[in-house]
């Protein structure tokens, strides 16, 4: 059933897991390979320099074109993170530097901790006021909450940064609004959309956005490479100095093999997401019915509500009452099936997720969830796979939930 | 068998992962996450709780090709260890934090969520040796490498806890065991041996409880006169049997040091004496924990009295108080120095653990008159229990 032969890091596993990464597309693998082969640096002169360059300016229109952006505004950079804390930190630097006033950074609570972080540092050592706007139940922000916020005092807003859909549960953003929001009062707006491209439809312009988060790893293409895409006439400080490449925006030889395979993703992404979504958000419906069947108890996070406007096709986000997220991850695990507690991890402690929390969910039920996300390789067999582990594994992970008093000492804490 | 091995990010976990996986069982490596915030437990590299603990254990189990998971255990290791510690301390007692980890965490919470995910056995890097006997019980022996040993540390655990127990390690020699880890391509091999108590990131027991528990000031007290020697700034500074801190101004008239010899924390008083004082012949423990069958009568065997303290020579028996409570009532034939309630005493016989108690109160000899010889042998640092905590291994699991 899988579209394309692909390469799974591990033969025997179920791989549930795409949101965290999908495996490269084999034509993107060949376009970086066959890159690797050849010499040259793209900011030579000489002709293997010229040669490389052309790759790289290639790649900058292929991935402008299926975006909908000028090849002018893609910022090659090392990949999400890169991307999300040069355009934080970047926007609100040259934004103080020519109005000093402008340190309020309007955001949601949401966010992946590649926005949330440098916020944060922002706020502790750059005397920004990050204001995270509230969600709802779904995981959705209340623009008029943005509105609001705004209004209270428009000249002194820096930047907006809302995710275009959310790595954890999926919920996809209401964008054009945000952006529309934020222009009438000249504030620019800043998007992650890792997991939107190639998932849903994503056009850079008409978005409205002003910048624009993307990385390869995500959507077919290689780790350690993404862009941030910019409008021309923002101005961003780099975060990395030196030989002034990417518009003096970001310094560094350019990675032309990981770009040339990066380019090749986001045009298959792009070009197949119509086909893939429809295939895909089939297959997760199936995966929610079935697995809800075998766990009646289990309960849905995120919009309810799984059509593309609102919900990434590939995410099923399912609460299991009782169990321990990182236990139920483990007991599939050691039956081949991959899938994720999408909590962040610092020494691999499980923490309730920011996410759920901001959600309304208590420490316990944000504990006691699990993430599987399908993506282009994903099978009807994987979905079997899942709905045949899932009862005893759920059944054991509450077994190990009352003996290790889950849900008692957390509520007391 | 289906076997989960807690793996502290040391070199006796790892090789004792590495050999339950040798010997045929499905083994899946945990690491205790005993912090909520791990960096503000320690830093330095001889800890347990540490981020780089956590990623050499990873590695190891990488190495050794077993799945490998953190656990988080923060909030039970506060309740049951740390806070049992702060409360014990509060109380003039002295607690044996590994103990207690042992007890109420490794081998009770993370087993009892080991087996009911399916697992049959949890795997330490303790050295200690499981002998299962004619009786069809698993004893609990004291290890081969003497000087590893840690029998004592899980002189605590019951049968059923035994039972679910795999401690690959007891049969060897510490040195060899850094040999096979390095042979086995881990990079812990050469890690050196944590020490103090893993949740005191610098060592400094007096600062970190004195940081917890605020400061009481009290009266040093002559325990022949009476005579208030000196002040203190709170009585969890000190534990019996020890000497240095105590800042007494006045040399005694006999130029002998003087030790701690009792500890009242309500009154704030800590009384001291010289080292004969210290002296004890009797204990009366509570809590009595068996490894196999409750002793039948009294028992003459060995007690040892602290982590890798020596044994001594003791007739051990089982009581009743007036009330329904159960309490161990021991003899030494061997006397012992500095004892302080709310130490661990391990009940042997020759190799084995016969079960374990909490001391709740010493009485030191009617006539006492010559101290052996015998009974100086420690090396005067042990006497400072304080110190013999720093000496602790801690169990590194």
């Amino acid at each position: 059933m899988s579209e394309t032969a692909t390469i799974t890091g591990n033969q025997r596993s179920v791989y549930l897991d795409h949101a965290a990464s999908t495996p490269m597309y084999p034509e993107a693998v060949t376009a970086t390979a066959e890159q690797m082969t050849r010499v040259g640096n793209p900011s030579s002169l000489h002709a293997s320099g010229r040669a490389a360059r052309r790759v790289v300016e290639e790649s900058r229109e292929r991935i402008a074109g299926s975006l909908h952006a000028r090849p002018g505004e893609v910022v090659f950079t090392s990949g999400g993170t890169e991307s999300d804390n040069l355009a934080v930190k970047g926007l609100y630097w040259a934004r103080r530097s020519q109005e000093p006033r402008r340190t309020r950074v309007l955001s949601t609570a949401v966010e992946h901790h590649a926005i949330l972080d440098p916020l944060h540092w922002l706020a502790e050592h750059e005397g920004a006021e990050v204001e995270l706007l509230p969600v709802n139940r779904c995981g959705r922000l209340d623009v008029d909450a943005l509105r609001e916020s705004v209004a209270r005092d428009p000249e002194s807003v820096s930047f907006v940064s809302v995710m275009w859909a959310n790595n954890e549960v999926g919920t996809v953003q209401p964008i054009r609004a945000v952006a529309e929001a934020a222009h009438a009062h000249g504030i620019p707006v800043h998007t992650d959309a890792v997991q939107a491209i190639g998932q849903i439809p994503v056009d850079f312009a008409a978005s409205g956005v002003d910048a624009m988060t993307l990385t390869g790893h995500k959507l077919g293409g290689p780790y350690g490479v993404g862009a941030l895409l910019v409008r021309r006439e923002l101005e961003l400080t780099p975060l990395l100095h030196g030989g002034g490449q990417e518009r003096d925006v970001r310094s560094g030889t350019v990675d032309s093999p990981a770009i040339a395979g990066f380019a090749t993703a986001v045009e298959l992404s792009v070009q197949r997401q119509p086909r893939h979504a429809e295939r895909i958000s089939q297959l997760r419906d199936e995966l929610l019915r079935r697995v809800c069947e075998q766990v009646p108890d289990a309960v849905m996070n995120g919009d309810r509500d799984c059509t593309l406007a609102n919900r990434l096709p590939g995410n099923a986000h399912i609460q299991f009452p009782g169990c321990e997220g990182d236990s139920l991850l483990m007991l599939l695990d050691a039956r081949g099936i991959e899938a994720s507690t999408g909590s962040a991890c610092s020494a691999g402690v499980p923490q309730p997720s920011h996410v759920l929390l901001a959600m309304g969910a208590d420490d316990v039920s944000a504990r006691s969830a699990l993430r599987f996300s399908l993506g282009h390789s994903s099978t009807w067999h994987d979905v079997e796979a899942l709905v045949e582990a899932i009862g005893p594994v759920v059944e054991r992970a509450r077994a190990a939930g009352i003996a290790s008093g889950f849900g008692v000492v957390a509520k007391a804490g | 068998m289906r076997v989960l091995a807690a793996m502290s990010g040391g070199v006796d976990s790892a090789v004792a992962a590495a050999r339950a996986a040798d010997a045929g069982h499905e083994v899946t490596g945990i690491h205790l996450a005993l912090s909520r915030n791990p960096k503000s437990y320690r830093t330095g590299a001889r800890g347990c709780c540490t981020i780089e603990d956590a990623g050499d254990a990873r590695r190891a189990a990488d190495v050794i090709g077993i799945p490998f998971y953190v656990w988080d255990m923060s909030d039970r290791f506060h309740e049951d260890v740390v806070e049992d510690f702060m409360a014990e301390y509060a109380a003039g007692r002295t607690p044996n934090p590994c103990l207690r980890c042992n007890e109420k965490i490794k081998f009770a919470a993370v087993l009892d969520r080991a087996i009911a995910l399916g697992f049959d056995a949890v795997a330490t890097g303790h050295y200690a040796r499981l002998v299962t006997g004619s009786d069809g019980l698993i004893a609990l022996h004291r290890a081969v490498d003497m000087g590893k040993d840690q029998s004592y540390v899980l002189g605590v655990l019951t049968q059923r806890q035994l039972a679910h127990s795999l401690f690959p390690l007891g049969r060897s020699r510490k040195e060899d065991v850094r040999v096979e880890a390095a042979r086995r391509g881990l990079s812990v091999a050469a890690k050196p041996d944590s020490h103090d108590i893993c949740f005191i990131s610098d060592g400094d027991t007096g600062g970190w409880l004195a940081d917890k528990l605020g400061s009481g000031s009290g009266e040093i007290v002559d325990h022949a006169s009476g005579e208030v020697l000196g002040t203190h700034e709170g009585t969890f500074r000190f534990t019996v049997g020890q000497r240095r801190g105590l800042r007494v101004g006045r040399p005694t008239a006999d130029g002998e040091p003087r030790y701690v010899l009792d500890i009242e924390p309500v009154a704030g008083t800590v009384t001291v004496g010289p080292r004969d004082a210290l002296t004890v012949d009797h204990l009366i423990g509570s809590s009595p924990r068996w490894c196999g069958a409750v002793p039948a009568g009294p028992l003459h065997g060995t007690v040892q009295l602290r982590a890798h303290g020596r044994e001594h020579a003791a007739v051990v028996g089982l009581a009743s108080a007036g009330t329904s409570e159960e309490y161990v009532d021991i003899r030494l034939l061997d006397p012992a120095q500095g004892i302080a309630p709310g130490q661990a005493a391990v009940v042997y016989d020759g190799p084995r653990v016969v079960g374990s108690c909490t001391i709740t109160r010493t009485s030191r000899p009617e006539a006492h008159l010559n101290v052996s010889e015998g009974n100086l042998d420690e090396r005067e640092g042990n006497l400072d229990v304080r110190e013999a905590h720093l000496n602790e291994r801690s169990a590194r699991t």
